[in-house]
């Protein structure tokens, strides 16, 4: 075929990136070779429009070992142990093929993690659906949690937490985000730089198929009409394979034969093969004959292309590959030497005795574009004036059975219990909580996870929405008793050549990066999803934040559910009533302008590490962030969790009772305290300057206000309860 | 007392029953699926997962597996073999335990805790159990336990059902029945009682801070049984 301009467009590469090839190599590229750039170059693998500012984000810490740019990012959990993790999406897959897009996505998240040398311990997801009312969107779900479910179930490793929601804006385009947490000792962590020269280059896992070719090129489109003709661009997934992929590889790394290693994900072969030579600053010679392939005649296109899952590269040391290849043969997976490492610093390739790519390796990567694209400055928006009288038609609990009901509230165990979630053995708080939890397998340590998001305050001001959405991540850590560690972010947004959505992209980004350095919070690794959006009409800004803590005795753990009758329920923070971009003003009111509630970083900060020490010193009985639906919604689910019931206090100051219970202000906590530790309580919170109010006491079965407002726990575990499942049995 | 796990390509719950027979005192050895013998056991245990993936029928690729000869002639001289969830899966393929798993009957994989009631209490398994009923955990996609009419008559008239699915004061009715079983049934046994097959996973119900310890009630009981 012969390569020219038109082809290079229809690759998705732009006529000046095409002339850039051309400059570049001072030729023509060959059609692999074009295939080659247009793999690299695309937004997914190049990063070429996020890049500039995702260098702004703070990635250091005293707990960081390795923050982005490896297949995942590293922490510290002390005494030799290392926490593996980081977050991806599948959007473009998932819409096109639900099950597959979602597995797939599982299953390339968890082989970043296991690459590293780290056996996944836990998987979180963050999924977002259109309306509830879109004729797509009961099938996507169904799809999706089927996918995640498949591919993790198999692989054996538990599905300890995750976020989903519904929203319009996600009609045309859903989104799939999925992260892993792995283990490793902090000496026996795997990188993917290749070292040495004339190293073995060895294949392993499955062979080579023609699925997925252009998958990455795909996820850095926009979707029209024809989305049904990409289907063949989504990979098929096979976990038990994976799962033999997992065993053999951390087999052979228990010894000392891996140079580097590297997923086949995004790109597949390009990809890895480049990236290895790159950061080893080395050459890579590959004949291409020796891929083991599924499908027969597979072109030097297709074999460099193909996105077929479960595959490895690994650089070994000479002389090891007898004794590695005995490994992967225990596991019935292919192994096969296919190139070796070179001075060339070029990336060549061969087949059929013919040399059918010369590409210098920095053209690839250092010289790949990087735009700064233009982008347009959000306006906070006005305060709304929602007037007092509008609110006198609401009676408390009708709103509250209400918001109990929204999809974006209601219990979601209609997903979780799709997933194994104990396997492994070492979960300790499942999902349905602030944040998942896994012992650190054989010793008293937990790390605790959570993902969120917090599109509606985004959209409605992303510098705030952004911030918003790592206090919240800090939040849900702390209220299960884990210190914050790190983050890995996932950024869902529309396309960057608009300059709306990139105002979006650039404004959140600048929110979770003054967030994560002030909270000491460092982001370490992460993954940009653009191109969100049908036609001309992008998502809401959606970036996912996965955060990490560590509880050094597992003992502690805070769970939410209510304990004990009679104890005290106390509000940590203070509430001033906002109820802009609420679930309430939003859902209830039919109220969508406004600004998000503020963030205030310092009272963030003080009210979680105060409620930290509480915790620590064995002073707190449960505890629960106040997030979406406010104080009511939150004291509702933690009488739903433990079956109790709860006298509130009417709001002893300023603001309407609808503002109070469901505004949506930042930086609380529900917390539930014994009497007797009341005064060391308020005492630490008084010494640390944290705002709290007394909510009211813990009772058998009843939420009660006063003898009009009141409701049975039962009538609101049903309003909380019947929606998913209804709607998916419909 | 000495036990061996066997894993197949694919278990995944094989580390999970390690743990939990060692925690109760069992001297366990992991036996790969590819060997021909077994070490001298006094309980062989097929551990839960998606052996082979579960590509052709959960369990059946399993069932032909190298190790398997060894494991039915055990069990067919009367040796203990306790098969859990694709532990199960693969019993009934080889035969060693009658009737079939089908699929979840709403199609769902379900991951849950669950109350079973045993129904047979003159055996090594659950023999000096006080409980009636025990709150175990599931996690399957396969689990539908289903037989001929004539078997289960044989099923039931030589007392084969170890446990059913109840709620938690023993009630054995539809509403309690996660996976649409015939009988509730959650458990059986081969006519001489040595082989048990079950779905639900005691080896996830060892502590109090997992899902609960009805688990150990029942690892314990066993190796007190075998002793």
């Amino acid at each position: 075929m012969i390569v020219n301009e038109q082809v290079a467009i229809n690759h998705g590469l732009k006529k000046d990136e095409y002339a850039k090839i051309c400059e570049l190599l001072k030729r023509t590229p060959n059609i692999t070779e074009l295939g080659i750039f247009s793999a690299m170059w695309n937004e997914h693998c190049s990063y070429k429009s996020s890049r500039l500012h995702l260098k702004k984000l703070p990635t250091k810490g005293k707990k960081v070992i390795q923050g982005p740019g490896e297949n995942a990012g590293v922490i510290d959990i002390e005494d030799n142990d290392a926490i593996v993790f980081k977050i991806e999406s599948h959007n473009h897959p998932s819409f096109i093929e639900p099950y597959q897009g979602a597995a797939t996505g599982v299953g390339g998240i968890m082989r970043d993690v296991f690459t590293m040398g780290a056996r996944p311990i836990a998987n979180l997801n963050s999924i977002h659906f259109g309306s509830p009312q879109h004729k797509k969107t009961k099938n996507l779900l169904r799809g999706v949690v089927h996918g995640i479910g498949g591919y993790g179930n198999c692989m054996g490793v538990p599905t300890v937490a995750g976020q989903t929601s519904f929203d319009s804006s996600y009609n045309g385009n859903i989104l799939v985000n999925a992260m892993t947490l792995g283990l490793v000792k902090k000496d026996k962590i795997f990188y993917s730089k290749a070292t040495g020269l004339n190293k073995p280059v060895i294949y392993v896992g499955s062979k080579t198929g023609r699925d997925g070719i252009h998958g990455a090129s795909m996820a850095s489109a926009s979707f029209d009409d024809k989305i049904e003709e990409k289907k063949p661009t989504v990979q098929v997934g096979d976990p038990f394979t994976e799962k033999l992929l997992l065993e053999a590889c951390l087999e052979l790394m228990a010894g000392d034969s891996i140079i580097a290693i590297q997923d086949m994900g995004a790109a597949g072969l390009t990809s890895s093969s480049i990236e290895m030579a790159s950061k080893g600053n080395l050459g890579i010679e590959i004949n291409l004959n020796k891929v083991p392939c599924r499908e027969t005649k597979m072109t030097p296109y297709e074999i460099m292309l193909s996105e077929s899952q479960e595959r490895m590269l690994i650089v070994l040391e000479n002389g090891k590959e007898k004794q590695a290849k005995k490994i992967f043969d225990k596991w019935n997976l292919d192994f096969a030497v296919i190139g070796k490492t070179t001075n060339s610093k070029k990336i060549q390739l061969y087949f059929d005795n013919e040399k059918v790519a010369d590409i210098p390796v920095n053209t690839l990567v250092e010289n790949s574009p990087m735009y700064d694209r233009k982008w347009k400055k959000g306006k906070l928006p006005k305060k709304n004036k929602i007037k007092k009288g509008d609110l006198k038609n609401f009676k408390i609990i009708d709103v509250l059975k209400k918001v109990l009901a929204n999809p974006n509230i209601c219990s979601k165990d209609w997903i979780w219990q799709q997933y194994d979630h104990t396997v492994m053995g070492d979960t300790v708080q499942k999902p349905g909580g602030d944040a998942g939890v896994v012992r650190v397998h054989g010793t008293n340590k937990a790390v605790a996870a959570s993902v969120d998001s917090s599109a509606v305050y985004c959209w409605a001001h992303p510098l705030t929405g952004g911030k918003q959405v790592v206090c919240e991540s800090f939040r849900n850590l702390i209220a299960v008793g884990a210190k914050p560690v790190a983050i890995t972010n996932c950024l869902n947004f529309g396309s960057p050549e608009n300059e709306e959505n990139m105002g979006e992209f650039v404004e959140c980004v600048h929110g979770i990066g003054e967030a994560s350095e002030y909270l000491k919070f460092p982001i370490v690794s992460g993954n940009v999803s653009f191109y969100n959006q049908t036609k001309d009409e992008g998502i809401k800004p959606t970036p996912t934040i996965g955060g990490v803590g560590l509880i050094k005795d597992y003992n502690k753990m805070i769970t939410m559910d209510f304990k004990e009758i009679d104890n005290v329920v106390l509000v940590v923070g203070k509430t001033e009533g906002h109820l802009d971009q609420t679930l309430f003003a939003r859902n209830i009111l039919n109220e969508k302008n406004g600004p998000p509630p503020e963030i205030n970083l310092f009272n963030e900060k003080n009210n979680g590490e105060t409620l930290l020490k509480l915790i620590e010193s064995n002073l707190i009985k449960s505890a629960h962030d106040v997030s979406l639906g406010g104080i009511i919604t939150a004291v509702a689910k933690m009488c739903i969790k433990g079956k109790k019931g709860i006298n509130l206090n009417k709001p002893k100051y300023l603001i309407n009772e609808l503002e109070y219970f469901f505004g949506e202000d930042q930086g609380r906590y529900i917390i539930e305290v014994s009497k007797k530790d009341l005064k060391k309580v308020t005492d630490i919170l008084n010494k640390n300057a944290v705002h709290f109010d007394e909510l009211g006491t813990i009772s058998e079965n009843e939420l009660y206000i006063d003898d009009k407002t009141k409701v049975t726990i039962d009538e609101l575990t049903s309003s909380n309860t019947k929606w998913l499942t209804d709607y998916m049995s419909n | 007392m000495k036990s061996s796990v066997i894993t197949f390509p694919g278990s995944n719950c094989d580390r999970d029953m390690d743990v939990a027979l060692k925690k109760f005192g069992f001297k366990n050895k992991m036996v790969w699926h590819d060997d021909a013998e077994l070490p001298k056991s006094d309980l062989i245990v097929l551990p839960g997962g998606f052996s082979y993936g579960d590509y052709l029928r959960c369990g059946s690729m399993a069932s032909k597996s190298k190790i398997m000869k060894s494991v039915i002639n055990f069990a067919n001289s009367g040796g203990m073999v306790m098969g859990i969830c694709n532990g199960f899966q693969i019993l009934v393929e080889t035969g060693l335990v009658p009737g079939v798993l089908l699929r979840n009957k709403y199609l769902e994989f379900i991951c849950k805790n669950v109350f079973v009631k045993i129904n047979n209490k003159t055996n090594n398994y659950f023999s000096n159990i006080k409980n009636e009923v025990l709150e175990f955990h599931i996690a399957h996609n396969e689990g539908n336990y289903f037989c001929t009419k004539d078997q289960l008559k044989e099923i039931e008239d030589n007392e084969q059902i170890a446990i059913n699915y109840c709620n938690e004061n023993g009630k054995i009715e539809e509403q309690f029945n996660p996976n649409g079983s015939i009988k509730n049934i959650a458990g059986i046994f081969n006519k001489e009682k040595n082989i048990l097959g079950m779905m639900p996973h005691p080896e996830r119900m060892i502590d109090n801070c997992l899902s609960g310890e009805d688990g150990s009630i029942f690892f314990n009981n066993l190796i007190n049984n075998l002793k």
